[in-house]
């Protein structure tokens, strides 16, 4: 059954900027491979992580959306569990409120909505942005 | 003297407490992002442990669902597990 997922993947700090596009691009193919589509992709580049993870302070984030089969999950989670350019990654199934979000989230609707009830302060601050 | 005098010695709010609510519900949040740390920090103490619903006043739908959120920014190293000072 084809449904709706986000998978999160956390890549080592030490990937050139070819390498990562060359991994994404890498995941992509193999969901299309599986019949799935790719609904939409964000790199948000370097970040640095909460907590070390194999002795890396920092990691490259990727977040790609896509519709896709369940039994390919299982393939794609072995293959990251295996790809040793792979710190972590995270498949969710998005629900119909969650697809929601992430729409208006990429239309840019979505600051003011979520941050409402935020302080002014941080009001601000997403106003600076936009 | 009588009880009535007694009464306004204290401030009239003076042991009434204020009706809490779920922030979510009032502001018709549906779905709570992992992806934002920020916002999620809301919810955790200094220490970084999730906040019980007698201090966010959550409903226990959308406490759930902060929680699984946490949990899940927790794994992506977007927030600590443990830690001190956090905030």
């Amino acid at each position: 059954m084809i449904k709706q997922y986000e998978t999160v993947f956390i890549f080592t700090p030490v990937l050139s900027d070819s390498e990562v596009k060359k991994a994404t691009q890498e995941y992509q193919s193999f969901l299309k491979d599986g019949g799935g589509s790719i609904v939409a992709e964000d790199l948000w580049g370097m970040r640095q992580l909460a907590y070390p993870i194999a002795k890396k302070t920092t990691g490259i984030y990727y977040v790609l959306e896509h519709m896709v089969d369940g039994t390919i999950i299982d393939k794609l989670e072995i293959k990251a569990k295996r790809d040793p350019n792979v710190l972590r990654f995270l498949t969710v199934k998005l629900d119909k409120h969650a697809i929601k979000y992430n729409d208006m989230k990429r239309k840019g609707e979505i600051s003011q909505f979520k941050h409402k009830n935020k302080a002014s302060e941080e009001a601000d601050k997403t106003e600076d942005n936009g | 003297m009588a009880k009535s005098d007694i009464k306004f010695l204290a401030s009239p709010q003076f042991g009434t407490q204020q009706k809490k609510y779920c922030r979510f519900k009032k502001a018709g949040i549906k779905y709570i992002d992992y992806k934002d740390p920020n916002y999620l920090i809301k919810f955790l103490n200094e220490q970084g442990k999730i906040m019980p619903r007698r201090h966010s006043g959550n409903s226990l739908k959308f406490q759930r669902r902060v929680a699984t959120a946490i949990k899940r920014a927790r794994h992506i190293a977007l927030l600590p597990y443990v830690t001190d000072l956090l905030k």
